[in-house]
């Protein structure tokens, strides 16, 4: 390691009426791996797209210095021409072109009018082994897993020739194993002298890696942490990303389980594309009413399959296997039937498949119960409408302008929190929640889980699918452990432990095949 | 102050149409020494007559848009084919008008059911089912009509859509009066409508928008109808399309605007995965929405046939174009899940007074296409830059 390869000062960026950044300086080391947290809206993903140039010098204040000069890019162009490349959250490959394809798009060998596919296939290889994949340059980038395409995206910033890559959330939608590669892979390129900056929501990895930690937050940079100098324990990061002593990131709930509300026997679904494959394998799991069960495991392990299924047969074939609401057999034909019977999903995909993004509040908090707000032939009582969604809205304390701001503008929590009210319009006794509190800053994690609590302490059915162990164990009474379709594990809140989870979890990996299309991606 | 600039900027259309409407109106009148004029009551007349088929059309190619962006493309053709199975049942075979009506109108679902069972039930993609259609039902009215045309529709069929109220005798003085009667009740009408609804809100404890608003809007509404009234009674009265015309508009404003398979239509629109978890039934409303296309494409077949006397097998060329340019005029979304219909009727209006004030003018046929294509492509630039200043602000 050695002098500073990049520094940024007192940049400040606004938006009509916001503040993104106020005056941020931030210097990275060269060869280092510097992570960067913060709540979500701190601000920065903003300070990032200055860097990389998609917002151009002169829509922001503040000097940028990387490698000994000053920068003024006039778009990500010119940043990549100096070696800072973006990874974006959301991958930018194209599914239906090969790897090779995607790995030089935009960076072509050969001439404009004439490609030279001998060179990239020949070099698309020499990078996928830098990054440790052994797939063919011919494959498709949708027949790969989302972990592949993450290192696929890391191999096409190496073709780039980048010095400084820049990571946003490249751990999100990986599972423990996959997320695990790709931050070996991380230190590995560092021991070759490549520079990381890394935006991460999961603490245990920046902890594991990073030389450096910056926090942000409220667009200033609050302070920046050094390995073997400071405290890079969990708590103290979220001390300085919130601004105080989280003490107890879950609040409180006495558990006085009742009788039992949600039910599965011998549950099996087949895949829809694959029918031969079984997603849920005859699987049996049952919650009470007023507890709060999590569902633990892999990405892959078929937990939102398995929500899916039983929300009135919303995924899969063949499905078979006996569900019970509250000790009454049922037998859900579709979606409107199982919101019939007071089952809820909400789903894992807010934006995807939950919310009407162009759409304002209210029409967003009504629709799955329309029933609620017209008479019965069909005709809408929109007075009715307008009181019963700001009702809701409060109820779930959805920040706003107004009832009529698009959901597209909500912060991701408030979104979170629209999609909430929008299911408990629906007045459901039996609610699968599927990863709620995904990608939300911590203070509107706590604020879903005050609603959780409510939600049980109505006496509700609420099966909680989580990929967060430390969310599994402190807000659930139970915890099922989920692994290629089955259930491989079951713990009380006593028993359960992150290390007794993980053990649960890691037993059941799945073997490497066909990789699990994400279903709620739309692939 | 800020709420009235935000009125001005959701009704942007109506003023752009009305600034038009003006500017044709001192063209015209310079180009004519002052002679002609757009609201000459036989010249409004005439706007009615010419427009009613484009105004019902683009009332159902919303709800095709509204699905997801999805337009039809074949329902000029399936103008040609009703129109000529209509020449065929009244003409050729004297058949009762009514009952010939009749078919028509459950062949023209039949046509949309059709093509909304491919597009809906087997996916096939809407652009496509309704290319097929497009070629398809034009060659069977070629077909029907052996490339011939009917004309001499009984005159009982005719009046029925190219009468005027009240009709008869009595003079133009008693129509005058007659019209602009009907004209002020209908705009008191609706004015007392919009003061009791916000009466019954305050009742109710409802949140209500400022009283100069409702005031506002209760005036504009009223004026328009009696301007309408007045001039249209020193023509001929009120054509009885017009009457038509007002039902299906009413009729699918309040569908898509206060009940539940409308609101279902929008949310589809917005996000069709969000709306199916939400219990939409969204290969329904797909189909619901084509099959509608159908019947309404029936409605202004029997309106062409009926106004031209004649069935003709390429009677409906280019309609689909109107009725889409109307609805994208009109500030529906190409991707679908925005717009209302009565901003496509004003699209619709739109088109028509272009259209009309540009043959006053004595434009060639060449300019008015050359004009009309680049209104069209200037209305969705506009409503895509002013709604991504929206996203901003």
């Amino acid at each position: 390691m050695g002098g500073t390869i990049l520094e940024m000062r007192g940049i400040t960026k606004t938006f009509p009426g916001v503040k993104a950044l106020d005056g941020v300086s931030l210097r990275v080391e060269d060869g280092e791996i510097h992570a960067i947290v913060g709540e979500n809206g701190a601000g920065k993903s903003t300070l990032m797209k200055v860097l990389a140039g998609e917002y151009p010098h002169g829509s922001y204040e503040g000097e940028i210095f990387f490698a000994g000069g000053e920068c003024r890019f006039s778009g990500m162009k010119d940043s990549e021409r100096l070696g800072i490349v973006i990874i974006h959250q959301e991958l930018a490959l194209v599914p239906n072109l090969s790897i090779a394809e995607n790995l030089f798009l935009g960076n072509e060998r050969g001439s404009y009018f004439r490609l030279d596919w001998d060179r990239t296939f020949r070099e698309t290889a020499k990078y996928l082994r830098m990054v440790g994949l052994a797939e063919s340059p011919h494959m498709l980038i949708k027949d790969i897993g989302v972990g592949k395409q993450q290192l696929v995206e890391i191999a096409k910033a190496l073709a780039k020739r980048a010095r400084l890559l820049i990571l946003d959330e490249p751990t999100a939608s990986l599972n423990d194993n996959d997320s695990q590669k790709l931050l070996d892979l991380l230190k590995e390129l560092k021991r070759g002298g490549m520079t990381s900056i890394l935006i991460s929501h999961k603490l245990t990895e920046i902890s594991q890696i990073a030389d450096h930690i910056t926090v942000i937050r409220d667009g200033a940079a609050i302070e920046t942490l050094a390995r073997n100098v400071d405290d890079f324990g969990e708590p103290r990061i979220i001390k300085g990303m919130v601004g105080r002593e989280m003490t107890d990131r879950f609040p409180g709930r006495e558990s006085r389980p009742g009788g039992i509300g949600l039910e599965v026997r011998g549950w099996t679904v087949h895949h829809p594309l694959y029918p031969e494959r079984k997603v849920c394998d005859n699987l049996s799991l049952h919650v009470r009413r007023g507890e709060v069960v999590g569902l633990s495991g892999l990405m892959g392990a078929g937990r939102t399959e398995l929500a899916m299924s039983i929300f009135g047969r919303s995924y899969g074939a063949g499905i078979s296997g006996r569900l019970f609401l509250n000790g009454r057999e049922v037998a859900l034909r579709g979606v409107r039937d199982a919101i019939a019977n007071k089952l809820a999903y909400v789903t894992e995909d807010r934006k995807g498949c939950g919310l009407l993004l162009s759409s304002e509040i209210r029409p967003n908090t009504t629709l799955a119960n329309l029933g609620r707000i017209s008479s019965r032939r069909g005709v809408l009582d929109k007075d009715r409408e307008i009181q019963l969604a700001k009702i809701y809205a409060d109820l779930l304390s959805v920040k706003r302008s107004s009832l009529e701001q698009l959901a597209g503008n909500l912060s991701g929590g408030n979104q979170q929190k629209l999609l909430l009210a929008k299911w408990m319009f629906a007045e459901p006794d039996v609610l699968i929640l599927d990863e709620p509190t995904r990608g939300i800053d911590v203070g509107a994690k706590y604020e879903i889980y005050t609603i959780i609590n409510r939600l049980v302490a109505d006496r509700k059915t609420v099966l909680m699918i989580s990929s967060e162990l430390p969310e599994i164990l402190g807000m659930c009474d139970r915890v099922y452990v989920m692994g290629e379709g089955r259930i491989v594990g079951e713990f009380t809140r006593s028993e359960a432990s992150q290390e007794a989870i993980m053990a649960s979890i890691l037993k059941s990996r799945p073997a490497e095949g066909p990789p699990a299309v994400p279903i709620a991606k739309g692939a | 102050m800020a709420r009235l600039l935000e009125i001005l900027k959701r009704n942007t259309m109506l003023i752009v149409l009305i600034f038009v409407m003006i500017m044709f109106e001192i063209l015209i009148r310079a180009h004519t020494n002052g002679f002609g004029s757009l609201f000459r009551p036989t010249n409004v007349t005439n706007l009615v007559n010419q427009n009613g088929y484009v105004v019902i059309l683009t009332c159902g190619m919303l709800l095709c848009i509204l699905t997801g962006g999805n337009i039809d493309l074949s329902i000029g053709s399936i103008v040609a084919l009703v129109g000529a199975i209509a020449g065929v049942l009244m003409v050729n075979w004297k058949l009762d008008i009514h009952l010939s009506s009749l078919l028509c109108l459950l062949i023209g679902l039949g046509l949309g059911a059709w093509q909304a069972f491919w597009i809906a039930y087997v996916k096939i993609p809407p652009f496509i089912v309704t290319l097929a259609g497009m070629l398809a039902f034009r060659g069977f009215a070629w077909l029907i009509l052996g490339g011939l045309t009917i004309s001499a529709f009984p005159a009982e069929f005719s009046r029925y859509f190219n009468s005027f109220l009240p009709g008869g005798g009595g003079g133009p003085g008693q129509s005058y009066a007659f019209t602009l009667a009907a004209a002020v009740l209908i705009g008191a009408a609706l004015a007392a409508l919009q003061i009791a609804a916000r009466i019954k809100k305050i009742g109710k404890g409802y949140e209500v928008e400022p009283l100069w608003e409702t005031l506002l809007r209760a005036a504009f509404g009223c004026f328009a109808i009696v301007a309408a009234g007045h001039l249209l009674g020193r023509d001929k009265g009120v054509p009885v399309i017009l009457i038509l015309l007002a039902a299906v508009v009413l009729v699918y404003n309040f569908f898509t605007t206060n009940t539940v398979p409308g609101r279902q239509l929008y949310a589809m629109g917005g996000n069709e995965k969000a709306a199916r978890l939400s219990g939409v039934d969204t290969d329904r409303l797909m189909f619901f929405a084509y099959a509608n296309m159908g019947f309404l494409s029936a409605v202004a077949a029997l309106i062409c046939v009926a106004r031209f006397d004649t069935a003709n097998p390429s009677a409906g060329l280019n309609y689909e174009l109107d009725a889409i340019g109307a609805c994208f005029i009109g500030g529906a979304s190409a991707y679908g899940g925005v717009g209302t219909i009565f901003g496509c009727v004003i699209g619709a209006i739109f088109m028509g007074v272009l259209n009309n004030g540009m043959s006053l003018l004595g434009m060639g046929a060449d300019w008015q296409r050359a004009v009309k294509g680049l209104v069209l492509l200037a209305a969705v630039v506009f409503d895509v830059l002013s709604q991504r200043r929206k996203r901003l602000g």
